[in-house]
């Protein structure tokens, strides 16, 4: 971890009507950071996310994401991301090889290059005897890893994943939590949202939003320092109850 | 018993969802069933609601058989399924009224048993239930499956995709209708959720893996496990994982849990040995086992 | 039934809460019944047309003022050879030329038959068709005045039928084919989009497991598509009457019993379309390939089925809008009684009651 900013949000807020979903949020991102996003359901967390990579534009204020503002630069800004979300991840109805693939294809990756990186790809996942097989086949835990793996192909300096293990089991989760430890070694940025409370004890700083604001952002230890506390998920509750 | 389940079994095409089921819950239990997505829960519970039929085996839910008796069944049952399964285009008043009358009941018939849950969005019962937050949502959805004040009530992963604050309200809920003489059967795949029920089974692809009480079946594990934590986790995950005599090496929280082959381990010497490669401000301790702890080891030797 | 009527409440928030389908189910309607009875005519009004009367006698004349007094027709020009006919054709000024022959006059009176050539301008087959058939009816009606008159032995050469509709008006088949087209779109495609929303929204789950049995969910689904099918078929018939002029010589009730037969018709296709699709898309896919198209085109709604290829025509017979289409336009314009259409109704409710047989026999107690 560097002490550069790769991610630099400063007021940022989206309206929706007379609905107020991001309220004058700032924070910053460090170079290879694991950056734990959490929040409720409908606390903004999902609109930010929206504006931080590029497909939705901020009503006011600032954001720049790996050097590249997202209000008039949003097609770099997606050029030099990662998405992976719990939602879509992968075509079920194409092969594994497809997929991948595919993806490659709209990052402009080269045919020489996607070859390699399938190659590699399915070695080090040992999806070998499954290659041939519509995505829509695999076990969740699986499919989340290899979108995880495809989301990473273009080799861009921000992943965002958003509740990439909802659902899955807590073996699987733990071995996605290593890819994720492996990708910030090697100095790629992690933006991730989740449920698992214990999740956010990975992350290398939390921020937890309540009602469109950032109500609080540092270290696990520092929150359960400052909330006298021993877990994250007492955090969480100690900070929802003060707001109300 | 409230529930019975006889060697249940359901395949989709070729893939076994639920496989040789077997398992009973007392009247006024509060049972969870827990396990990760495609465990099978959301199968057995459309079996048990009369949804689907087993291929194989038996069960009776509240006396009636499932297949045969599946009217009565329907109406002496509460369901919340795991989606969101109420109308978004529907106030909260509408909704409740809805499904008092199709229940043949009204709102006041059973006020009691929903009082408490009702009371806290009653203030807004003139909004469509598409606009309400998640918790309130949850709320909602288990008021009109109470309204005609069912004997067993089931509910397929409520607390799923819901924030902490919410889920620990929702659990409370349950408590207190557990209270009152209802059967319930919850499913989730929070592990940390098991401890709140009197009974759980534990389920992976389509099988009971453990069923007992929560304390029982943390009592019952054998293994020591220790708590790990250095400066560097990613290294020190590594560092354990090609520790000679590792028997399993998981992240938990801010700790990894360590759990070693030999019984005479002695964590000095695992010390010495993280010490030589460098990790500092190190801490070895004994840890709580959990049942998110038994499940991993579970599923981990089933493999 | 009060659990009935707390499902057709229900139901009733869901369709007034909805503007798209309250869009389809209003809307729609009076925009198809302006845009075919406005935009999409067959009439001609003021149409240009040129005469070569190579005759110039007194019956000619007579015919000539009776067409340019006609509110169709404008004589631009009066021409005196054939070559003339191509160039002007050419420049586009008239869609028709009327030719008399030589000694029209003395032909119809010794020969009791003259020739009259209508050349039309044919690039738009339609129009030419068109005024085709209005020449031809102001000659017959001229015809008939004279014979009536004077010469009660001239004999009718030309006998060109139109009964039901001598001025060719296309609202009196329009307005049949739109009340058949809005029918089934309301009556099918709502329904079964209603139905297979519950199953997308996961809420048939918990009507499935409630005391309801499941005919309970699928009347209290259907019944008010029945009472909105019957306002709209009141709207169009209304508006074909009264904005249009469409005749209703047949009694209305039987029209009214004949619509109702044809919505429940419809309904029964709607819930056999939702037994069988998961999403409100398929549904809607299904309704609108399935039924919307074979009831625009193969019903005889546009185009009429005797000049359809004959495989065709044999597939027509299993459309029930082709044979709603007959009723309606039987009752409306010829006046018919049930003794006339009978045949008819009982096909309809032949398969009425075969859909509803089959959408009972897939309804499923269960998920499965």
């Amino acid at each position: 971890m560097s002490e550069e900013n790769i991610i630099s949000v400063h007021n940022l807020s989206k309206v929706f009507g007379d609905f107020t979903a991001v309220n004058t949020i700032s924070f910053d991102v460090k170079k290879g950071e694991i950056f734990g996003f959490l929040g409720a359901n409908g606390a903004g967390k999902t609109t930010a996310m929206k504006m931080l990579i590029g497909i939705s534009k901020p009503s006011s204020g600032d954001a720049i994401v790996a050097g590249f503002d997202v209000k008039t630069q949003s097609e770099m800004v997606k050029k030099s991301i990662g998405y992976m979300s719990q939602k879509f991840s992968m075509y079920d109805d194409l092969t594994i090889k497809e997929n991948i693939t595919f993806f490659g294809g709209i990052y402009g990756l080269s045919k020489v290059q996607i070859k390699e990186k399938t190659k590699k790809l399915i070695e080090e996942l040992q999806l070998e005897a499954v290659a041939s097989k519509l995505v829509g086949s695999l076990p969740l835990g699986w499919k989340q890893k290899l979108a995880f793996s495809v989301a990473l192909l273009h080799e861009p300096k921000i992943v965002f994943l958003d509740e990439p293990t909802g659902g899955v089991d807590p073996i699987t989760r733990r071995q996605f939590w290593e890819m994720i430890y492996a990708e910030a070694h090697k100095g790629t940025t992690l933006f991730v949202t989740t449920h698992y409370m214990d999740e956010a004890e990975y992350c290398d700083r939390v921020s937890i939003m309540v009602e469109g604001k950032i109500e609080a952002l540092d270290t696990p230890k520092n929150l359960k320092k400052q909330y006298n506390v021993d877990s994250m998920n007492a955090v969480f509750l100690k900070l929802a109850r003060n707001i109300e | 018993m409230s529930i019975q389940v006889q060697n249940i079994s359901k395949s989709y095409q070729n893939n076994l969802a639920v496989n040789a089921l077997t398992f009973e819950v007392k009247e006024g239990e509060l049972f969870g069933l827990i396990g990760p997505d495609g465990a099978g829960k959301t199968t057995l519970f459309r079996i048990l609601t009369t949804l689907l039929l087993a291929n194989e085996g038996t069960a009776t839910v509240a006396g009636f058989d499932v297949v045969k008796d599946y009217k009565s069944i329907r109406s002496v049952v509460g369901y919340m399924p795991g989606k969101f399964s109420l109308y978004q285009d529907l106030t909260i008043e509408e909704n409740l009224n809805f499904f008092a009358t199709i229940f043949g009941t009204k709102l006041e018939e059973n006020y009691d048993l929903i009082k408490d849950i009702y009371v806290q969005i009653e203030p807004f019962k003139k909004r469509r239930a598409g606009k309400l937050s998640g918790g309130m949502k949850q709320k909602l959805a288990l008021c009109c499956a109470l309204i005609h004040k069912p004997k067993v009530l089931f509910l397929d992963e409520p607390t799923t995709g819901v924030d902490p604050v919410s889920r620990k309200e929702f659990w409370e809920m349950l408590k207190r209708l557990q209270q009152k003489g209802i059967t319930i059967l919850v499913s989730t795949p929070y592990m940390d959720e098991a401890a709140l029920c009197d009974r759980i089974a534990l389920i992976q692809k389509g099988s009971i893996l453990k069923i007992d009480t929560p304390d029982q079946i943390i009592q019952n594990y054998d293994k020591t496990i220790y708590d790990v934590q250095s400066k560097n986790t990613h290294q020190l995950l590594h560092d354990l994982k090609n520790y000679p005599t590792q028997y399993s090496v998981f992240a938990f929280g801010e700790f990894i849990h360590y759990i070693d082959k030999n019984e005479a381990f002695n964590s000095d010497e695992l010390e010495n040995y993280l010490k030589e490669k460098g990790h500092q401000e190190l801490v070895i301790k004994k840890s709580k086992t959990t049942i998110e702890d038994v499940f991993m080891d579970l599923t981990n030797l089933k493999q | 039934m009060k659990r009935f009527i707390g499902f057709v409440t229900k139901e009733f928030y869901h369709i007034f809460r909805d503007k798209r389908s309250m869009f389809i189910l209003f809307g729609m309607p009076i925009a198809q019944i302006m845009l075919f009875g406005f935009a999409i005519t067959n009439e001609i009004n003021n149409v240009n047309i040129a005469i070569l009367d190579q005759s110039k006698d007194n019956e000619t004349h007579k015919i000539i003022n009776k067409i340019s007094a006609s509110p169709y027709f404008h004589i631009e020009q009066e021409i005196n050879s054939e070559a003339q006919i191509e160039s002007i054709f050419k420049k586009g000024k008239v869609k028709a030329v009327l030719v008399f022959q030589n000694n029209f006059i003395k032909d119809l009176q010794t020969k009791k038959q003259a020739k009259v050539q209508i050349i039309t301008d044919a690039t738009d087959p339609n129009i030419a068709n068109t005024i085709t058939n209005y020449i031809n009816a102001i000659l017959q009606n001229y015809l008939l005045e004279n014979n009536a008159i004077n010469q009660p032995n001239y004999q009718i050469q030309t006998q060109t039928q139109l009964y039901y509709n001598p001025e060719l008006k296309s609202v009196f088949t329009f307005v049949p084919g739109v009340m058949t087209v809005i029918l089934m779109l309301v009556s099918a495609m709502m329904t079964s989009i209603s139905i297979t929303r519950e199953k997308e929204l996961g809420t048939m789950e918990i009507l499935l497991v409630s005391p309801l049995n499941p005919l309970q969910v699928i009347l209290g689904k259907v019944f008010p598509y029945i009472f909105l099918s019957v306002i709209n078929a009141i709207v169009i018939v209304t508006l074909g009457v009264f904005v249009f002029g469409m005749p209703v010589q047949g009694s209305l009730f039987l029209l009214a019993l004949e619509s109702i037969l044809f919505i429940i018709t419809a309904l029964s296709l709607g819930i056999l379309i939702s037994t069988v699709s998961n999403s409100q898309q398929t549904a809607m896919m299904l309704s609108l390939m399935g039924l919307m198209l074979p009831v625009i085109i193969l019903s005889g709604f546009i185009f009429p089925i005797s000049s359809m290829p004959l495989p065709l025509q044999i597939i027509s017979n299993i459309i029930p809008a082709k044979w709603f289409i007959i009723i309606i336009k039987a009752i409306m314009l010829k006046g018919a009684t049930i003794q006339i259409i009978w045949k008819e109704t009982l096909i309809l409710i032949g398969m009425t009651l075969f859909f509803i047989g089959l959408s009972i026999k897939k309804y499923k107690i269960r998920l499965e």
